[in-house]
């Protein structure tokens, strides 16, 4: 590391020197740059228009959709298509709320025992752990479809099936987010821990209300990726739920597809409505995310 | 700790062990649960199973398609962004769009953009092209599915490879530039070997991601798997086994065979990896 810095300072004059080179000999080529701009102006295109021809459909009449066209801005605007899905169709308020209990709920038990046994696994001594890291760490490779007939038959056996824990306490605790807590803890000074043990406190209070504050940032992105994946999660229900009244979104808006067969007005007001809160969550904590890709992504 | 040890327990570890006792099995779901031990023949019917095979077939191709593809892809946007692109933040962030968006949204709004009047179509007329009926053709049926699913995970794994990139001390190029080396050869010779594990990482993941495809077949076909069995997956037959025919025992050794499937692809990709760097 210091050796890196080192050198970097010795290098310093030089290194300005060929930044000014390598602007010199780019400026040759602005052509170069401003393909580059085209290129990720075309793909931003890309990514975009599916979603703004989804928006532009949801305020559309179904007589403009069935017209076709390729126009984005409707002829004539409409709010119909929410008001239809709000108010004529019953369930899907039903299905909104469903959502929200799930993913809120599996998110705070992610958060509590997640970062609870990543700090255990970091710095508590306790016989067989290395054993328990290891089984954590087989976890990770065990693709869910294998468990997922045996997860079927014991919420059965739980008498579980259709209700909000068959849904929630499979998914309380996720072995990814335990290895990153696992990792992040590793890295924390513990002279604040030793410190909070000679003032007198004890081990869960030190966890409480030191660690666990100072964590934050990691909280935050586990609970953005925790919540995302409960909210989008479509096998999970597709299994375990089988009474439209207990649907979440995904499934629901499966439904309405089979049930408005070609009433793609009503289904894109409801896509909207679904990918609404996905969406605020990533406006406000779009800098979590990233964190979080990182401290996931570097651990391969 | 103890509360995780119960869930992991009950819903992975019992589970795993639960699969390999069912996979043994006939099971019987009438009222309760009826087992009959029939040792390894739920094994071997896989061989017979021409649905297995179809299955499979798709989702290998899609598999080999699939993460070449985005891998790409991505690597291609982040090295892009990164050089010295005005806005950087503000791309990132429309590149990262779908990759929030349920998978039932953008499969429904694929399938409509996909439908016989829908944008594609629109879009293939105004050039006086001919249009066609996407959906229902087998042959371009999990192309489609493939195609929204580039699209929807690159962004993803272009975050990882930008994050990667910026961690590459600045000072490695600068002595390359010393040494004559130009863009291209510098692309080649340094970003690409540093950029390996990461590689690495991304098409790991990418392929247990694309493996486990589900949803996007399960929404396009409603759970058939149709048009001709074109959209059948390894998971929607596992589904389709548990939840249409009932039979638990032997949908748990498809599910071992995925896994199986699965853990070998990744240690050949290891190989495949951990063999170039000896070079």
């Amino acid at each position: 590391m210091t050796q890196l810095q080192d050198s970097s300072t010795c290098t310093l004059d030089t290194s300005n020197m060929v930044g000014r080179e390598t602007e010199r000999q780019r400026s040759h080529f602005p052509w170069l740059k401003g393909l580059l701009y085209v290129g990720l102006g075309i793909y931003a295109l890309v990514t975009i228009i599916p979603f703004l021809w989804a928006l532009s459909a949801s305020f559309k009449p179904l007589s403009e959709i069935a017209a076709g066209g390729a126009g984005f801005w409707p002829k004539q605007f409409t709010l119909d298509n929410y008001r239809q899905i709000f108010l004529q169709e019953p369930l899907f308020l039903r299905w909104f709320f469903n959502s929200i209990v799930i993913a809120v709920s599996v998110t705070l038990c992610n958060l509590l025992f997640n970062s609870m046994t990543g700090y255990a696994l970091a710095r508590l001594r306790f016989r067989g752990r290395r054993f328990w890291f290891f089984l954590i760490l087989a976890v990770l490779a065990i693709p869910v479809q294998v468990t997922l007939i045996p997860t079927f038959l014991i919420l059965k056996a739980f008498g579980w099936l259709n209700s909000y824990q068959g849904m929630i306490a499979p998914s309380m605790v996720n072995a990814t987010f335990i290895f990153m807590m696992r990792q992040f803890f590793l890295n924390f000074p513990k002279e604040l821990e030793e410190a909070a043990a000679l003032d007198g406190l004890n081990q869960f209070e030190i966890f409480w209300h030191i660690v666990l504050p100072l964590a934050k940032p990691a909280l935050a992105a586990q609970a953005i990726f925790v919540f995302m994946s409960s909210w989008n999660n479509f096998l999970m229900p597709v299994v375990v739920l089988f009474d439209p009244e207990m649907f979440t979104l995904p499934l629901g808006l499966n439904t309405f597809k089979g049930q408005y067969i070609s009433y793609w007005n009503y289904i894109m007001a409801a896509s909207i409505v679904f990918t609404l809160p996905a969406l605020g969550i990533y406006a406000f904590f779009n800098r979590y995310f990233i964190e979080n890709v990182r401290l996931t992504g570097s651990k391969g | 700790m103890a509360p995780s040890i119960l869930v992991l327990g009950t819903f992975i570890i019992l589970p795993i062990f639960y699969a390999l006792f069912l996979s043994f099995q006939k099971v019987q779901l009438l009222g309760g649960i009826e087992y009959d031990f029939i040792g390894l023949r739920n094994y071997s019917r896989l061989i017979e199973d021409g649905r297995v095979w179809i299955a499979l077939r798709n989702t290998v191709e899609y598999v080999l398609i699939v993460v070449p593809t985005q891998t790409l892809l991505a690597l291609g946007l982040a090295v892009t962004l990164n050089s010295g692109i005005k806005g950087k933040h503000w791309w990132r962030i429309i590149y990262f769009l779908p990759t929030i968006t349920s998978s039932a949204v953008l499969t429904l709004i694929f399938m409509w953009i996909y439908n016989t009047n829908g944008l594609l179509n629109e879009f293939l007329a105004i050039f006086g092209l001919p249009t066609y009926n996407w959906l229902g053709d087998p042959v371009v049926a999990l192309k489609g599915i493939m195609l929204m699913n580039i699209w929807s995970t690159a962004p993803f794994f272009m975050v990882i490879y930008l994050a990667a990139l910026q961690d590459i001390p600045k000072s490695v190029y600068e002595a390359a530039t010393l040494d004559g080396a130009n863009g291209w050869r510098q692309f080649f010779h340094i970003t690409l070997p540093l950029l390996k594990p990461v590689t690495f990482f991304v098409a790991s993941v990418g392929v247990i991601g694309t493996f486990q495809l589900f949803d996007q077949s399960y929404i396009f076909s409603g759970g058939s798997g149709g048009p001709n069995n074109a959209t059948l997956t390894v998971v929607l037959l596992i589904y389709q086994y548990v939840f249409k025919d009932l039979q638990m025992g032997y949908a748990a050794a498809v599910a071992f065979l995925l896994a199986v499937v699965i853990i070998a692809a990744t240690l050949i990709q290891r190989w495949f990896f951990g063999g170039e760097t000896l070079n």
